[in-house]
Order: structure tokens, then sequence, then C-alpha cells
């Protein structure tokens, strides 16, 4: 499988601010997060379809999401994620000893997984302190 | 008849518009309508009619299901876990008012608890820089009178401060600004072409981390030296046109978020930002913000300066006197060294907004989440303390962005028998004295509260 390394960022919108007010089990917060955004250069790179589900990994951990085009024009060699628990699966803590992680500008590589299912926010949570009691 | 309710306060982000008109039903039980307000404090306003939002404390079972069970319990199981813990976290306070995090100060003490806020994993490395290089700053009504020159340095507040711009920064007539939007040069620094890129007259599209170098190609050019043919991505030119801008301004407004704040380097990209400003200051005048997050995250850097001398990371477990170093004192760098053994979460999700091995190694120990609504936090919390929401069913101070205080109103009648923050960790407060055979120190706070103890709860 192709694979490509590109430069993370996760950072807000307005579709992930007004449906974590809607609750963050609402399927508003799955559609506004569980997402990737990168340029469709880097899409075509690593052979990702438009809307098709892509594995996300770090140093610290991997996450499936969709793969679309960018919402705001993002340029090659950089990826958004908007915060969030999807996000969070990947961002790495370490914190420079300032106490804030690196929330923004930390390499990930991107593989298209279009078999691989979505993971909800409460699977995804509880699935990783081991109190996921649904399927997978 | 339905009553509609003017000047209201929305609680969430940091532009804490105060201009919401909400529409009630008769008997102040439900939201029906909202005026004014963007679309996400529409949608918290409406959350708040949900009628599954939880009335009674639930507790994890050991067979890993959670089962209501009434506030007395609830609140002696946090008395008792507090002091039996060696070093609490007590961590959030993004979304809950002034009162509640003044008496939260009572129960961190009295448990030799760390406290911490939203601001270590937001604007955090801004204190820092503020700490070594000071705050060159204004209100926001001072940007919007005055500044002709507006520059958004790693912020989209399209997105995360929707009325930002309509309400302080860009589109309002101001007293010297009568022509709005177009007597402004707006300038964006961001590595995407955000919505807020697409609303400036300059972008600046940097490559990403590369802050820093910006800066201090800015502060050389306004020196008068030269600058490479290219920095962070952006040609000399552009650079040079750029601080031109910034020099030539009546007022300049600098605004910058979590593009410097999270990135590499933290505290460093503010500590350039602030220097710019200074330096720009030799030729007109400029301000700098801080887009401060949540409607009242500005609040706990006011209340805990008051109260023990520092804005957050304040470590009070020797008893006698606060620490504060981030780094070592932090929230993330606790948990990441499994310093703690129980965390509070209070008015904020960490379950679904710490990087994800944080939450692991906090979740070794007890977790007391105290929120008005479902969360990940309260989902893996041992104990989820529901509260009334602040701004929707209970008043309070906030802080705006720029540490201007607003009172806030409630504006519907709060769930029967759910207590507001600062009542339930006042309780838990009276607890801990029990338990520990102890009087209660009350404060002057305490008698001059406006909203006694409520004789429902308890
Ligand atoms: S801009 Fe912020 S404070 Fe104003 S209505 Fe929108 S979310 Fe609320």
């Amino acid at each position: 499988m192709p694979k490509i390394s590109l430069n993370m960022i996760t950072q807000r919108s307005i579709e992930e601010g007004a449906a974590m007010e809607k609750g963050k089990t609402n399927p508003d917060y799955f559609d506004a997060c569980s997402i990737c955004e990168m340029h469709p250069d880097d899409m075509k790179k690593a052979g990702i379809w438009k809307n098709t589900n892509v594995l996300v990994t770090s140093e610290c951990g991997s996450v499936i999401v969709k793969a679309i085009t960018a919402t705001q024009y993002v340029p090659p060699g950089l990826a958004h994620i908007r915060q969030g628990v999807w996000a969070n699966q990947v961002v790495p803590p370490r914190t420079q000893s300032t106490g804030t992680p690196q929330y923004s500008g930390f390499p990930v590589t991107i593989e298209p997984a279009p078999d691989e299912k979505l993971k909800t926010a409460l699977q995804l949570v509880q699935g990783s302190v081991g109190l996921w009691k649904g399927g997978q | 008849m339905p009553k509609l309710i003017k000047g209201v306060g929305c609680p969430y982000c940091g532009s804490s518009c105060d201009d919401i008109e909400v529409l009630v039903s008769d008997d102040e039980t439900r939201i029906l309508e909202v005026h004014n307000a963007c679309i996400i404090g529409t949608n918290l306003f409406h959350h708040a009619n949900d009628p599954t939002r939880p009335r009674l404390p639930r507790q994890r079972q050991p067979d890993g299901s959670v089962k209501e069970i009434p506030y007395e319990e609830a609140i002696d199981y946090f008395a008792k876990t507090l002091l039996a813990a060696k070093k609490p976290l007590i961590y959030g306070f993004g979304s809950t008012n002034c009162e509640g995090m003044s008496a939260v100060g009572r129960i961190a003490e009295k448990a030799g608890a760390v406290l911490d806020n939203c601001a270590t994993i937001c604007h955090g490395p801004s204190f820092l820089a503020m700490f070594d290089n000071g705050y060159p700053s204004c209100t926001l009504g001072e940007a919007k009178n005055r500044a002709d020159v507006v520059v958004f340095w790693g912020c989209n507040p399209m997105h995360a401060h929707p009325r930002h711009t309509s309400r302080y920064s860009i589109f309002p007539r101001g007293y010297f600004t009568q022509k709005g939007q177009m007597q402004r040069t707006v300038l964006c620094v961001d590595p995407r072409e955000t919505d807020t890129a697409k609303l400036a007259d300059h972008h600046l599209m940097l490559d990403q981390s590369h802050d820093y170098e910006l800066f201090d190609a800015f502060r050389t050019v306004l020196r008068g030296f030269d600058i490479p043919e290219v920095v962070a991505g952006i040609p000399r030119e552009k650079i040079k046109e750029a601080a031109e801008i910034m020099k030539k301004a009546k007022f300049c407004m600098i605004f910058f978020g979590m593009g410097c704040t999270h990135t590499d380097g933290r505290n460093h990209n503010i500590d350039a930002a602030i220097s710019l400003t200074r330096d720009l200051n030799e030729h007109t005048k400029c301000s700098i913000m801080a887009m401060r997050g949540h409607y009242n995250i500005a609040g706990p850097g006011q209340v805990w300066s008051w109260q023990f001398g520092f804005p957050y990371c304040i470590d009070l477990t020797k008893g006698s006197h606060a620490h504060m170093n981030p780094g070592e004192t932090s929230s993330i760098d606790l948990a990441m060294r499994d310093e703690v053994d129980c965390f509070v979460n209070v008015g904020t999700d960490a379950g679904a907004h710490f990087p994800i091995q944080a939450v692991q190694h906090l979740k070794k120990h007890p977790w007391i989440t105290v929120d008005p609504n479902f969360c990940m936090a309260s989902e893996i919390a041992d104990l989820h303390i529901p509260v009334r929401i602040a701004g929707v069913d209970e008043p309070g101070v906030v802080y705006r962005m720029d540490n201007v205080p607003i009172q806030f109103r409630a504006v519907i009648k709060g769930l029967p028998g759910v207590p507001s923050d600062e009542e339930l960790f006042d309780m838990v407060y009276e607890r801990m004295c029990e338990l520990t055979n102890t009087a209660p120190i009350w404060l002057a706070a305490k008698e001059d509260r406006k909203y006694p103890q409520n004789p429902a709860v308890i």
C-alpha cells in the first residue's frame, strides 16, 4: 500500500463547535470530527479516494478517519484533523516543558484504509481505558 | 406568554457576546428562540432543553455499569476521595463562572491538590511569554473604535470566535473607525487559507511552525536591516510590505491564537509577537491580544491570581505556600509522569481534549467529573456529578478574552435539586471539614454570596 508522510495540525472549525454543543455523542459531532483534510495532490500520491477512510499514524498512536477535500485550503504536505476525540488519538503529549501538548505540527503517515470502519467517540475513548462494552 | 430576555451572555467562546436575546417559555423552563447568537451559541442554549440532561450523580459500579446515587452520597465520595489522595489534580474551569472557580480554591487547599485550568493546554504558553515580556494589550472596545490595521496571527475567528470580527475587529463602525471594514486593513498569517484569510486584504501563507522566524523577520525589517529572500516561505517583498502597513497604521491590533501556542516554540512564538508589538510602538500605537478560547477561561487566571498569586498550574501540595512551574506542575506533564493519584474534571472535557495517552494515565486513579452534560469525561468517570449551566440556568461573573468582567444572567430555572458549581464545591468543602474535624474557613466571599445554598439540595 502506498503511504504518505505529512505534517499534521489539529484546529477548530465551526461545524465542530456547533456539533459539540449538541453533545459529543451526537451524530453531528461524529460527522464533524472524524475527518482528515488534505491536498488533492497528496491524496493522489497515496492512492486515496475522496471520502474514503484512511489510517493516520503518528509517533504515539493511530486512528481511522475519512479523507475529504479540504473545506479550507491546505497546501500540499499539510494535513488537518479537527480538534476532538479522533485528532487526540494521534496528538503527541510531549509539551516542550510548557504543559501544552504538540497539538499542531507533528509528523504522521497516512495510508488508504477503505475497508476499515470509523469508530465512534465513545468507542475510542472508552475503548482506550478498557471501559467499552459495545461491539466492534 | 413567552418572555423575551435581552442582554443575555453567551457561555461559549472568548468573545463572550452579551447582546444575545433569548425567548423563554412562560414557566421559564424552556428556551424557545435564541436571537443574535452564532450557530454555536444557538446550539448551546437549545441543548439546555434536552430532556435527557442528567439530574442525579452517577457512580460507576464494580461491573462497569453506572448507577444513579443521591447528591449526599456523591459529595461524601468526592470529599473522601480527595482526602485519601496524596496528590489530586483538579482541572478544567473553562466553562463555569468565577464564583465556582473561587469556591474550588478552598477544596484544593484542603486537599493539597494541584489546581489547573484549560489555559494549560491552550494559552498557557502565552502566560509564560507574558511573565517574560509583559503584555501590551487593550480592551476589545479600543480595537473596535481605533484599530485601522488588524492582524490575525495563527487564529481563525470565523470558525473559533464566530462573531469576533462583526463585534470587535473588522466590521463594526467605531468612534474613530466610522467607515468600518472599509477603513481597516486586515492581515492574516496562517499556513491554511482559512475563512478568516479569505476575508483579509493580505494573507501571509507561511510554512507551518515557522512563526518564530517570521516574527524575527518583521522585527529585523522594522529596525531597518535586510532579511533573506524568503523567510518561512514568505518572499522578502511581501514581508516588507506587511511590515510597512503595520508601521503606517494609526492603531495596529494583533490577535493571535493556537497557531502560535500549539506549535513548535510555544511561548517563544508569543514572546517574539510581544517584542514585535513593543517594536511597533516606536512607530505607531500597537496592541496585542490572546484569542482566549472559552467564554470564561480568563476567569481562573484572574480569580486564582488574587487567591494564590498564580494563574494556572498551581501546586498546593506544600500546604503553606503555592508553587507554579508549568512543565512540572501542568496537568499533562503530571499525567504523563504518573504524578497524580486522583483526577477531578470540572467544566471541561479532558476525555475528549487531552491526548489519549494522558487520559490513559489519569484513568489509573479515581476520576470525578463535574459537568452539566454527558461528555467523554463523564462517560469514563467513576463519578459524574451534574451541575447547573453557567450563563443558562446559573448566573455569574465571567471574564472576556480582554479580561473585562461581564455579569452573565440565568435565563431559565435550573433543574430541581441540581446545584451550581459553587454550591457543590461549598458542600464538598464542608464535608471535608467534617471528616477532618476542622472548622471551615469562610472567606468574605461566602457571607456576600448572592445565591444562598439551595435548600432543595441535601
Ligand atoms: S461568537 Fe462566541 S460568544 Fe458570541 S454567540 Fe458565538 S459562540 Fe457565543
